[in-house]
Parts: structure tokens; sequence; C-alpha cells
């Protein structure tokens, strides 16, 4: 069992709380998935900038110490545990290679031009509270709070995942064709950094969408391709979608307005939107691909 | 007429108040306020009571009830009236999966959609749903009738024992063992019964429905099918 929780804003207005609604979100979401919790926020960015979020040790001087060795300035934000760098984006390659050399030790679990990355052990609430989920501003976003039944609890086992840029996947439920499609995919050049099921599902969106799919184009193609129990929630840089398998084995429930899409494993999720009692709320339908993209 | 405020009360306490009601209270009326989609409201009664509740309310909302009167002014969510035996449950909005699940009497009434499952091995409840049903609906039903106004999914009443399912709209597959069988004077006399308690519009004609239920060709193993096992 686990739970998803995920919010798109359609009002800007509601951008500088998003980081708020979606932590009460989270922590209500504990019943379903206390071993571990992560989210993902689509915050600010520009088109000259990619951000990185590096989750490791020893992260304070980072920064500092890429700056002197690209000969541009690169940024640091350190939340607990992880650390957000914004650096040229024209340095990718450089900065990567530095990475790889200097501080192998870190693990990049997301990198784009927006998204900001944060998973740990522990309870939800406290996760949230050690990055400061509740001072974040942002345009959506997807948690993911984890009760582990197949593999250890460990951070690398939580969710999201992240394959692509400014991509990202929370997934309820266990895929059983994974091995074969990491096989497929892993030539293809996608690159994983875990053996989890759900970042197979996250690697094969990514591949599709490289090829030039659209987000529903690709979770369409995903319900040929991945076999097994999924309820799917996705973000992009612009884009947010849901998928459930065609048993919808997963629970799913999601609430519409005009100033927002929200998502959760259950309507207790939901219970604290700023006007969910007029809000349109359905299942939504199992093998129909839902996709919301920004203006 | 008693109220509870679950923004106050725990829904612990409030199944509890609700347990302890004597057959004969004169407390027959209740509502229930801020249900803020918690699981497993009102469940286990077992007493001619009626129980409001005033919004969403989660899973098995109302579960084996007996004798109550359960109504839900929102949305419910897994497994609505889950092994009810008897009473009414009447949901305004759509229900989750598997609604009605297992149950053995009463009366399940779904004023909007009920997602996948519904009515699956139910065993002598009567559900009418006044939108659509999911897929594999009234899956393995062993007694009772099931009633749609709107249209069912997939693979509806895959193995299905004994039960009768009455749908008005289209049927997007039936399951193995499901077929369509004649709706016969006994049946829209039922089906009349159902749609009436079920506070449906007089002008909905029962003409209008098909009748679907177990072929029988799954009661006893047959050789020829030792090969698919």
């Amino acid at each position: 069992m686990c739970g998803i929780v995920g919010l798109f804003l359609k009002d800007p207005s509601l951008e500088p709380q998003l980081g708020a609604l979606l932590s009460g979100m989270l922590a209500v979401m504990t019943d379903r998935g206390p071993d571990s919790a992560g989210f993902a926020v689509y915050g600010g960015g520009s088109a000259d900038r990619l951000k990185l979020t590096l989750r490791g040790h020893n992260l304070d001087r980072v920064a500092e110490a890429l700056s002197a060795a690209i000969g541009e300035r690169a940024f640091g934000t350190l939340r607990d545990s992880h650390l957000v760098l914004s650096v040229p984006k024209s340095r990718d390659a450089a900065v990567r290679g530095w990475l790889a050399a200097e501080r192998p030790d870190l693990v990049v679990i997301g990198a784009g031009q927006r998204i900001e990355l944060y998973k740990e052990v522990g309870l939800p609430a406290d996760v949230a509270t050690r990055f400061g989920l509740a001072g974040m501003a942002g345009t959506h976003g997807i948690g993911h709070t984890r009760m582990a039944t197949e593999s250890a609890v460990t951070t690398d086992g939580a969710h999201p995942f992240s394959t692509g840029p400014d991509q990202c996947l929370v997934h309820n439920g266990s895929l059983s064709n994974h091995r074969s499609l990491r096989r497929m995919l892993e030539p293809e050049g996608i690159v994983f950094a875990t053996d989890n099921d759900s970042e197979v599902a996250a690697g094969y969106l990514s591949w599709k969408l490289r090829q030039g799919a659209t987000l529903a184009q690709a979770l369409e193609a995903g319900l040929d391709d991945l076999d097994g129990f999924f309820t799917f929630v996705v973000g992009t840089e612009s884009g947010f979608a849901v998928l459930r398998d065609p048993i919808s084995c997963k629970p799913a429930v999601m609430a519409e307005t005009d100033r927002y899409v929200a998502f959760g494993s259950e309507y207790r999720a939901l219970v604290g939107l700023p006007g969910i009692e007029g809000a349109r709320v359905f299942e939504p339908e199992p093998a129909r691909v839902y996709a919301w993209e920004r203006a | 007429m008693p109220v509870i405020d679950l923004a106050e009360t725990s829904r612990r306490d409030l199944n509890g108040l609700l347990h302890g009601l004597a057959p004969d209270t004169n407390q027959t009326h209740w509502r229930v306020e801020n249900p803020a989609g918690q699981h497993a409201l009102a469940v286990g009664l077992d007493a001619p009571v009626t129980i409001e509740i005033a919004g969403h309310a989660g899973y098995y909302c109302a579960g084996m009830n007996q004798r109550a009167t359960v109504i839900v002014e929102g949305n419910v969510g897994v497994g609505v009236g889950e092994n009810m035996m008897s009473g009414t449950v009447h949901v305004r909005g759509d229900a989750s999966q598997a609604a009605g699940a297992t149950a053995h009497g009463g009366l399940l009434v779904i004023d909007g959609n009920a997602s996948a499952r519904c009515g699956i091995s139910m065993k002598g409840v009567n559900i009418v749903v006044k939108g659509s049903i999911g897929p594999m609906s009234a899956f393995m039903a062993q007694s009772g009738a099931l009633v749609v106004l709107g249209d069912a999914g997939d693979a509806l009443g895959d193995s299905i024992y004994e039960a009768r399912l009455y749908v008005r709209g289209q049927v997007k597959s039936l399951g193995a063992d499901c077929c369509e069988k004649p709706l016969r004077d006994e049946h829209k006399a039922e089906l009349r019964a159902l749609l009436d308690a079920a506070g449906v519009d007089a002008g909905v004609r029962v003409e209008a429905f098909k009748r679907y239920g177990s072929a029988r060709t799954l009661y006893n193993f047959h050789i020829d099918n030792v090969a698919a096992y």
C-alpha cells in the first residue's frame, strides 16, 4: 500500500501556497505509507539555468567548489540532506563531470529547469518539515508516501523517481515486467539508479517523451507495454497526468475546480483544499489517460 | 435530532454511540457533519434509525448494516454497504469500487455512478444505480438484483452464480457464463418495485431494461475444459 497526492494549479494566485497545500495532503496519507515520503515541486526557473537536486552528506561547500571548478557561478540551496544547485545550462556536462569525479558520493535525484525533488525515510509529516515543503511555491507538485512491501525501507526506494529533465513519476502498485523493460531501455540510454520497478516506469515514459510523444501519448503507450498494477501520477515541466491500470487495482480520486486539479489516493487527502465543497470530485476510470498542460 | 460533528467527535465515538442504541430508541434520526471522507462511518448498525451523513464518506461506509437507513449526501469510497444484511443505504453522489460487496440483504441506492466491481459477490442485496457501473460488476454474484439505469462496463456478471442483473443502457461486454435472459412478468414486477423503492421517476419504463443472468455452464466441471486449467 502507498499513498499518492498531486496538485496542479490553474490559478497563479495559489502558487505561493502550493507547498503548504501539498504538505497537508501528504500528511493525511501517512496511514497509507508511514515508511518514507517524497515529493517533487515545480518552482521557479529560467531557460538558461539548470536545477540539479543532489542528495547526500557534506553539502555545504559543494556550490562554492563547483563554481571554482567551472569558472561560473553555481548557486546552492541547502535543505536538510538535499542540495538544489542552480548552474548555467550550457555547463551541464561540465557540472556532471565534476560531480562524478569529485563527489561520487552524491546522488543526482532530479534535474531540469524547474523541478526540485526531495525524499527521505520517515513519517511524511516529518519529511515535509525537514525539507520545509510548506514554504515552497510552485505551479504543480506530486507527493508519495510509501509502505514498503517488496523491498527495503531506504531513501533509494522512496518516490518520486525522475529519469528525464523536469520529469517525475510516483507509483502505487507493482510492475511484473520491469526486468524485461529495463533490458530494453538501458541500451536506449535510459539510466537507472535503483533496482526499483517504479523507476522503470519512469524511464519508460522518459524514453517515449524523448521520442517526441506527448505526455498523454507516452502514457497511452504504457497501457500496452507496462504489465502490472499501477496508479501513476506524472509531472513534466508544464504537464500533469494520471493513469490507472485496466482493472483499477489501486485507489484514486480526483477533484477539479477552476483553480486546480488535485489527486489523492483517498478523498481524505483533498479535504483541506480551498473550495473543495464545490469541486467536481470523481474517480478516474481504469485505462484512461487524464492529462493537463499549462497554457 | 442528535447532531454529531466529526470535526469535534471521533469516528470511533460516533460508531460507539450508534452501536449503543436500543432497538426501541427514541433517537431515531441522526445527522453527522464534517465527515471529510473518513472511513468506516456508521458501520455495524443494528437499530431502525436514520443517519444522514452531510458530505463525502470514505471506505466501507454503512458496512454490515442491519435495519438502519444511512443516507450519504455526497460520494462514498470503496465498499459502501459491504456485507449489509438489511436496511437501506442511499448515496446521493457517486460510489467508488465494490459497492455492496458480499451484501446479503437490504437496499443500496446510488444516485450517481458506481465504479468497478459494483455488487461483487452479492448474496441477496438489491442494488439500484441511477447512473452507470464500472467493469467487473456483479462478479461471482450469488443472489439478489442489480438495477442499472445507465451503462455497464466490461465483463458484467463474470462467473455469476445466480442474481438478476437489469441494465437499461449499453453493456460493454458480458463476463464468462453471463448471458441475456428474457424479461418475464415476474422480473418486470420486481424491477418496478425496486425502481419505486429507489425513488426513480415513474416514467422510467421497465420494458427499456434487459435482464442478464447465469448461463449455468460453469456449475459443474466439464471434462472438455480440462486443458483450460
